[in-house]
């Protein structure tokens, strides 16, 4: 049945993102949050931590063209980005953040530049998967309970 | 957070229960007499309540869900990450909190100022804009004093944390496990602030209603513990009447911090080793001040200096043990409850040696001003201080794992004040009767002896005893939780970390119904030195076999010495539990378990009052016993303890009974009587009787000594040790 399939199709894909690091421990956790009264409670959480996100990279690439450079500043705004990526299992970006705030605190300029690239990237590597992801989520019809309950 | 109110009906409870647990699976449910103090909230009490809190008390009262009413802990969560705030609504809900969502520290502390009383704990991010976490936990303490957690993606900053006052440190990614436990911190601070009320004269009641309990089994303890303390505040004046004697009545002497910190003053002055109570007391100058005070609280002290350095962080705001006894309980208690609800979650991994831990630490602390609150009786309470006094020495060499802290969180907060000087007064009168006792005693001791490693040493046995009494009782309250908990299966961990529970608690609880039974031993020697050595057999039953075997034969050999080693022997069992405690306690909890049932459906029929602790003691004792030859010792010491309960709260045993009858798991009860060593014709009886109805009718016909008024509370109790003893 093509439901089945899609949730095979689906379970495939959470697999991968776990075994490829995308996505840890924590993740999880959040799937387990899910329930009746939110059903795609996971979907809703990715989706507001894009959103700030996107918001709070922006804000970033702003005070990384001011020269000098604020260390601080910068600091407390991969804080709060090591926070919530963390938050919802992405490792992937919460590593790259960890980098990042080495660098600040080291206050190494070019390191900060070169880090914030990687975790931009891994941020929307991240996202186009969790995209599709939930895509065949809602296609499967049962989001990721079906996934989870596997 | 779902409680469940204890007079509810217990049919109902069973029922609720288990379909809890099975829809929430993880998360268990609670304790039955967790919502006892609701009940039991005295008019005083309530008058003093703010509308707000009247109101919400007697709508719960009334019924909130279902059958029973439900009390929901009202949280506020501040976070300016959005994420983080929707994740932790969630979880706050899903544990069953009452949820606010916040992302200004500024319009959180509108919030908390304009809705006085509106909410039970703070949870913080700390690094936010504006106002920032500490900023937000300084002015809370402040103006509302609430709990308030903080949480954040460094790791670094939980001592800041604590240091600042915040009563827990989360690290992001938060998981639900800990949001499960924040109950813990509501209770222990209301608890506090029941003591400070009861200190001041103005409130009456043990226990302010309490929050309910978290649907785990380490908050059985906290609950069964303020509903004891409730209990125990009804009961304190007649028994410490009872109880008294030139040593029980004492002025009650809170060490504040300034107060501490002259006595640490004056004992620096004077050299440790030279500090004398009467030159301290010379030396602080403070009017009202007696000496007794001051050798207390020095005996205490060196104790808790004698630990090993570091606080555990999962302590909250701990400052010393010895400050402010009270909120050193709490903090005690806090990690300790966290560490019980943290076993109860450890896969089958309980660990004996950190839940012993902390609970010892939990007790260590208590001075004799704070009151424990023990779940049954006025008595336990004092013992519960002894052994919250002897268990500060071995707190020490617990404390150090955290993780183990956090198993027995649950343990201290039932602990009160108030119990705790009497307990500490009891444990003066018995130490002086444990002295008396003298019985030719085996050569075990010193090898279970050895096994403690540190504070012991000059740990006055009693106060071991006494520990051991009111770990017991607390183990008690916990157990209900748990066993309620346990019950319902569905939770992997559930039996391991009622097992653990029990083990402690069970050993505490044979530690504590034998201090009881010990301190009444005044007619009774032999059965004090058995006391002592009771608790330590009360530990095998939780571990291995081995363990078993070792605690019993120490136990009952010290006890037979009547050394005051022997005394000490108790604190220690702990330590040996712990160490030799690698087996499977998932079985033993189990098979406790199932002894619980069959005790108290056996006390039920005679009495109706049997504790199931005991019971499940006594259960736990068996199966260790079935390997163990001395191990049944133990278990005819934890039916002992049953039987001991079972005098105690009519109530709550009824109750409790009824609970785990339903609950309990199916177990048969293994009752060998053959190892209980035939040390007076008393024991034998004991085992003999065990079985059933017989051993406490056996009990009771042992036992005639009436003349004492306070023997009354301990009347069971001692019969019991009588009979284990064969004293």
């Amino acid at each position: 049945m093509e439901g089945s399939h899609l949730q095979r199709q689906m379970a495939c894909m959470r697999k991968s993102l776990f075994d490829q690091g995308f996505l840890d421990e924590q993740f999880i956790q959040l799937e387990e949050l899910q329930d009746d009264a939110n059903p795609n409670f996971v979907e809703e959480v990715v989706t507001l931590f894009y959103r700030d996100s996107t918001r709070l990279i922006l804000n970033v690439d702003q005070a990384l063209e001011k020269v000098p450079l604020d260390f601080t500043k910068l600091d407390n705004y991969m804080h709060q980005f090591k926070g919530s990526s963390s938050s919802i299992g992405a490792a992937k970006v919460k590593n790259e953040c960890t980098q990042f705030k080495e660098c600040c605190k080291a206050g190494n300029a070019e390191g900060c530049m070169r880090s914030f690239q990687q975790v931009k990237k891994e941020h929307a590597a991240l996202r186009k998967k969790l995209e599709a992801y939930f895509q065949l989520a809602r296609q499967a019809g049962t989001g990721e309970t079906a996934s989870r309950s596997k | 957070m779902l409680v469940i109110d204890m007079a509810a009906e217990l049919e109902n409870v069973k029922i609720l229960s288990t379909e809890l647990a099975r829809k929430f699976r993880p998360w268990i449910v609670i304790s039955v007499d967790f919502f006892e103090p609701q009940y039991e909230l005295k008019r005083s009490v309530f008058q003093d309540m703010n509308l707000d809190n009247q109101e919400r008390w007697i709508s719960q009262q009334s019924g909130v869900s279902d059958q029973f009413p439900v009390v929901s802990i009202r949280v506020l969560v501040v976070d300016d990450d959005r994420t983080c705030l929707m994740i932790l609504d969630k979880m706050l809900r899903i544990c069953h909190y009452k949820v606010t969502k916040c992302q200004q520290a500024e319009v959180a502390l509108s919030m908390l100022r304009e809705n006085k009383g509106g909410f039970d704990i703070v949870i913080s991010d700390i690094h936010m804009p504006n106002m920032d976490g500490f900023e937000l936990l300084k002015h809370i303490g402040l103006e509302m004093d609430l709990p308030v957690i903080l949480m954040s993606v460094d790791e670094g900053q939980a001592l800041k944390s604590v240091t600042h006052g915040a009563c827990d440190y989360l690290t992001k990614p938060i998981r639900i496990e800990s949001i499960k436990k924040i109950w813990q911190h509501v209770v222990r601070k209301r608890r506090n602030e029941l003591k400070d009320l009861k200190k001041l004269g103005s409130v009456e009641d043990g226990d302010l209603h309490r929050k309910p309990s978290e649907v785990e089994y380490a908050s059985l303890a906290n609950e069964g513990n303020s509903r004891h303390s409730k209990k125990r505040k009804d009961e304190e004046d007649e028994g410490e009447e009872r109880n008294d004697t030139s040593t029980l009545k004492k002025p009650r002497v809170v060490w504040s911090a300034e107060l501490h910190q002259q006595f640490v003053t004056a004992v620096n002055r004077l050299g440790l080793d030279k500090a004398v109570p009467k030159k301290i007391l010379e030396f602080m100058n403070v009017p009202g001040l007696t000496r007794e005070n001051v050798a207390s609280h020095l005996q205490k002290y060196r104790l808790y200096i004698r630990r090993p350095s570091g606080v555990s962080q999962n302590q909250s705001g701990l400052s010393t043990p010895f400050m402010d006894p009270q909120e050193a309980n709490y903090g005690v208690m806090a990690s300790l409850g966290r560490l019980d609800l943290q076993a109860t979650y450890v896969q089958g991994q309980v660990l004996p040696r950190s839940l012993m831990t902390p609970q010892a630490g939990g007790f260590g602390r208590l001075t004799t001003n704070s009151g424990i609150g023990m779940p049954f009786t006025d008595q336990r309470n004092l013992f519960s201080s002894q052994i919250l006094k002897l268990r500060s020495g071995e707190e020490q060499q617990l404390r150090n794992s955290s993780n183990q802290m956090n198993l027995l969180q649950g343990l201290p907060t039932n602990m009160e004040p108030k119990q705790l000087s009497h307990l500490h007064q009891s444990v003066q009168s018995f130490r002086s009767l444990g002295l008396q006792v003298s019985h030719g005693a085996s050569d075990l001791p010193s090898s279970s002896m050895s096994l403690r490693t540190s504070s012991s040493a000059h740990v006055d046995s009693i106060y071991e005893n006494q520990s051991s009494s009111l770990r017991m009782q607390m183990a008690q309250s916990r157990l209900k939780g748990q066993i309620l908990n346990g019950i319902t299966g569905d939770h992997a961990s559930g039996l391991p970390s009622v097992n653990p529970v029990l083990g402690k608690n069970g050993t505490i609880i044979n530690g504590a119904t034998y201090i009881p039974i010990s301190q009444d031993s005044e007619m009774i020697n032999f059965p004090m030195a058995h006391v002592l050595e009771f608790p330590r057999n009360g530990f095998p039953l939780e571990g291995t076999q081995e363990v078993s075997t070792l605690t019993s034969t120490g136990v009952f050999q010290a006890g037979e010495n009547s050394e005051m080693k022997g005394w000490r022997g108790f604190a220690p069992n702990y330590d040996i539990l712990n160490e030799f405690c690698q087996g499977k306690p998932q079985e033993l909890e189990l098979q406790n378990v199932g002894l619980t049932v069959e005790m108290f459906q056996n006390s039920n029929s005679e009495q109706g009052n049997l504790d199931f602790l005991p019971s499940v003691l006594g259960h736990q004792g068996f199966t260790s016993s079935e390997k163990n030859g001395q191990n049944k010792n133990t278990s005819d010491v934890c039916k002992a303890v049953v039987s001991l309960m079972e005098g105690n709260e009519h109530m709550n045993a009824e109750n409790i009974t009824q609970c785990y009858n339903h609950l309990l798991v199916d177990n048969s009860f293994r009752v060998k009587d053959e190892c209980l060593p035939d040390r007076s014709g008393k024991t034998v009886i004991l085992a003999e009787h065990f079985g059933g109805d017989d051993l406490m009718s056996a009990l009771f016909k042992q036992v005639s000594f009436s003349s004492l008024p306070w023997l009354q509370f301990f009347l069971p109790k001692l019969y019991l040790w009588i009979m284990i003893f064969g004293g």
